[in-house]
């Protein structure tokens, strides 16, 4: 009787062991089913033709997405300018002032931030910047982006520098070293492999975001480089595309996703590689 | 040669120590200003992010309170949304939302938490732990437009041929059911990432002591591993359940864009952030523009709540 409910419990426990074992494992099916279905979807419309050409009226063959490709390379440039230089600083500020009623609220400022629904970004820079301009521009786009760059920007800057040892700031405060080259000359360099790391992260979640770019750039077929004017984007030609009933535009969409799939999941390895080489913790 | 007269004067040690006081003393003068502006630029740039998320408050409210005013509590009761005839009942998307929310909720449960137990305890290192740890982190990070077309091109006909066995009257494929499961997909690293740092956080000792009673691997897991890391798996699923609410686009290509309360799961429908996705630009009224604002805002509050609640747990587990 007794080894009977030992067996029943080992048997219970192996049980579990493999259930969990092929719940964790059928995580991975959809991960792959997905990048295997893109890249075969995509990999056999991608040649130079495509990356050189504006896309084709409906019916025409061909066709490419140059105009969303230079859009996306603008708009991410404008917001990583924008976002870069504040989300540094407020990280240096949180990871000098630990305590202190600003900071607190700096704080969770930025975790309120983390967890805004893009959509409602969206909304912001229609209010902020499409409304007062008079009309859809690559640089509320940009400001839209940059507002969803700032919390991870400011969130790797505060926790790399929080993990330098205290020692080397004071070293360079007993040299005489005023504040700010302590900063920029001792802590940023020893540091930077992190904020890097969080640049890199930031850059590879506002290429894939679309939804803020819905009332902002909102699109153009045509290339264009005006910063002021409808701007196309990887993501909003996407989203357009797929939701078009037509094939021809259904195969720049394919091809259009893969090249983002690749470039977000290429980011992302770097940086792990990054953060694996100089031991950052994210 | 009256030009070289003061030359001599001015070389004497005394002389020159004097003008390089002076340089000096000039030189730390700037340096300090520099260092207050350099001071001031950081308290100006945190004071930036707090502005910045007050502002976002201030828009959205200023913005729906056309239709605050208008339309009251008809606006959350009301299921009928109507536009063209002026009439707002949300209703419907907050339906929208909160089941596509929760069902996806209900269904990555079982496999965020097996991959927190199974990187937590059962294999914390390892080649293939690594792999499904980066695996994992890669869901997290394919843009949401991609798992959107995906879902149309590889989910929906699957979903619309289930339908067709199921005996459905409109076997669509897009719908609720459909905008669930590449929402469970996709929030599955939030609850599994967070939980496995907090397994792995669980005592040695508190382990061996539940061996040392004689209790089973899943036992141990049972009664000493998930009591011990409650609040932390469920903080995970609170975060979990903040993307799933917010998330837009590939809700927005899968789930059928209709404004109709839905009468079943597989019926098509729409989200609070569908919505506005879809009529934002449409919206030529004020009323109307006025209405997907407050969604917005209902949208900001809901998501800003769960995610404090959720760091607040996860901010006493990691201090203690």
């Amino acid at each position: 009787m007794a080894v009977d409910n030992v067996r029943y419990r080992i048997g219970k426990s192996k049980g579990f062991r493999a259930l969990t074992f092929v719940f964790a494992i059928a995580c991975m099916v959809p991960l792959t089913a997905i990048l295997f279905f893109i890249i075969r979807a995509g990999i056999t419309r991608i040649n130079w033709h495509f990356l050189v050409n504006i896309p084709r009226p409906v019916g025409e063959k061909g066709g490419g997405i140059a105009n969303a490709l230079v859009g996306s390379v603008i708009i991410i440039a404008l917001a990583s300018v924008i976002a870069i230089p504040i989300g540094i600083l407020a990280g240096i500020y949180l990871s000098e002032n630990r305590t202190g009623r600003l900071a607190y609220w700096c704080r969770l400022a930025v975790d309120i931030l983390q967890g805004i629904p893009s959509i409602v970004i969206g909304i912001i820079a229609y209010f902020w910047l499409v409304k007062p301009l008079g009309g859809f521009s690559a640089l509320s786009g940009s400001a839209a982006l940059a507002i969803m760059m700032l919390p991870v920007i400011v969130r790797s800057t505060e926790e790399t520098l929080k993990m330098l040892p205290p020692s080397l700031k004071e070293a360079a405060f007993a040299l005489g070293m005023p504040f700010h080259r302590v900063v920029l000359k001792v802590i940023l360099p020893v540091g930077i492999s992190g904020i890097l790391s969080g640049i890199m992260l930031s850059i590879a979640r506002i290429t894939g975001e679309t939804a803020p770019l819905l009332f902002t750039a909102f699109g153009n077929p045509y290339l264009t480089a005006d910063i002021t004017a409808p701007m196309q984007s990887l993501p909003l030609l996407i989203f357009n595309y797929a939701t078009s009933p037509y094939n021809d535009w259904h195969d720049l969409a394919w091809g259009a996703s893969m090249i983002l799939l690749l470039w977000v999941l290429f980011l992302n390895i770097f940086t792990k590689l990054i953060s694996a080489k100089w031991k950052v913790q994210l | 040669m009256p030009t070289s007269l003061p030359a001599p004067a001015i070389s004497t040690p005394a002389v020159r120590d004097t003008v390089n006081i002076r340089r000096r003393i000039r030189r730390a003068f700037r340096q300090i200003r520099t260092e207050t502006v350099f001071k001031q630029a950081l308290v100006i740039s945190g004071l930036l992010l707090v502005i910045l998320v007050l502002g976002i408050l201030l828009t959205l409210i200023t913005q729906s309170v056309p239709s605050i005013r208008l339309l009251g509590f008809r606006f959350i009761w009301g299921s009928t949304w109507n536009p063209v005839k002026d009439v707002y009942g949300a209703f419907p998307f907050l339906l929208g939302t909160l089941l596509t929310s929760f069902l996806a909720l209900l269904i990555s449960i079982p496999f965020s938490m097996a991959i927190a137990i199974f990187l937590g305890d059962y294999y914390p290192t390892g080649w293939f732990a690594s792999l499904l740890k980066n695996a994992v982190e890669l869901i997290a990070a394919v843009p949401s437009v991609i798992y959107g077309f995906w879902g149309l091109a590889v989910l929906v006909p699957m979903v619309r041929g289930l339908e067709v066995r199921l005996g459905m009257q409109q076997p669509l494929g897009v719908g609720i059911f459909s905008a669930s499961l590449i929402l469970s997909i996709m929030i599955i690293p939030y609850a599994a990432s967070l939980g496995r740092s907090m397994i792995q956080m669980v005592p040695g000792h508190l382990k061996e002591a539940a061996y040392g009673l004689g209790a089973t691997r899943w036992e141990m897991i049972r009664h000493v591993v998930l009591p011990y890391t409650r609040s932390g798996l469920f903080a995970g699923i609170l975060l979990s359940l903040g993307r799933a609410l917010g998330e837009t686009m590939a809700v927005t290509m899968i789930i059928g864009n209709s404004s109709i309360l839905p009468k079943n799961l597989f019926a098509p429908g729409n989200t609070m952030a569908s919505v506005i996705a879809n009529e934002f630009t449409e919206a030529d009224k004020t009323v109307y523009l006025s209405a997907l604002i407050e969604l917005g805002l209902a949208l900001f509050l809901v998501t800003v709540v769960i995610n404090i609640i959720g760091k607040k747990i996860i901010d006493r587990l990691t201090n203690d």
